[in-house]
């Protein structure tokens, strides 16, 4: 049977500040520039989870999309969405929330969540121009 | 974790798509109005995806700023407003197609030393893009 991938696509606003208390005042404006700012800044971040699996034969589908879709609001956007990313979301606590922590977090918030077909892909986009794509551990992201 | 950094880049050039190895008919059947003598430009759209670890102090593959400005310094400057065939040399005897601008910004990027180069991918318009992701095997310098 062929595997096919399915992305679902959801957009949340949050707020962030690069900061590192291990380093000095003057290596976290080094480091981080702008994004040192003590009062933070926000983006629209908009992710896209794709999963790969055969389609049932009996409903033709990868996976429910409804429930994609409710995965991703329990899981993503109200964990997120209008948020201030470095004190309201404890899972990241201890970390600097770039793009990078924070795709790898969705990563692991959603893949023991995918019940039918497996999470291929986790793309999150900080801007249209910046993004970063998640595959897991054992996913070889690199082999296209 | 496997994670790859993108970020996406732009610049605007001209080119003309001209082999020496085959005739004016030949030219003009392989490239039709991309042949014109005079030229014509695009405004790229330049794709280019890092992979690495993430460090535990910055939470970062790389620095933006490192790679942004080894971009700029590599492929932004020297491509942006050129005519891409007399201003870069690699493009006087190669025909500047966009599969070889691709594998030429890929040769210039693989020696990013933050991270480790996985892919470019390159938009010559909002319609057709193109992707190099280098030869298979090949070890970094």
């Amino acid at each position: 049977m062929a595997s096919v991938s399915i992305t679902r696509k959801v957009e949340f606003s949050a707020s962030h500040r690069y900061h590192n208390p291990a380093f000095s005042p003057e290596e976290n404006r080094r480091i981080f520039g702008k994004c040192n700012n003590p009062h933070g800044h926000g983006h629209n971040y908009v992710l896209e989870v794709t999963v790969k699996g055969e389609p049932d034969p009996a409903t033709g589908m990868v996976l429910d999309l409804k429930e994609l879709k409710q995965v991703l609001q329990r899981e993503i956007m109200e964990r997120m969405d209008h948020r201030f990313l470095n004190y309201e979301v404890p899972e990241l606590s201890g970390q600097i929330p770039t793009c990078e922590n924070i795709a790898t977090l969705i990563w692991r918030l959603l893949e023991p969540k995918i019940t039918r077909g497996r999470l291929e892909r986790v793309r999150l986009y900080e801007t249209p121009d910046l993004f970063v794509d998640c595959y897991g551990e054992t996913n070889a992201g690199g082999a296209r | 974790m496997k994670l790859q950094l993108a970020r996406r880049y732009r610049f605007a050039a001209s080119h003309r798509l001209h082999s020496a190895v085959l005739t004016e008919d030949e030219n003009w059947r392989a490239y039709g109005k991309c042949n014109n003598p005079f030229g014509h430009g695009h405004n790229y759209v330049l794709e280019v995806a890092v992979s690495g670890a993430v460090d535990p102090a910055t939470g970062m593959i790389a620095n933006l700023v490192d790679l942004d400005s080894f971009v700029d310094r590599e492929v932004i400057e020297p491509f942006d407003h050129v005519y891409l065939n007399e201003d870069v040399a690699a493009f006087r005897e190669r025909v500047p197609t966009t599969e070889n601008v691709c594998i030429e910004i890929y040769d210039r990027l693989r020696k990013f030393p933050q991270a480790k180069l996985e892919r470019v991918r390159l938009e010559e318009t909002g319609l057709n893009s193109f992707e190099y992701t280098g030869e298979r095997g090949e070890s970094r310098p």
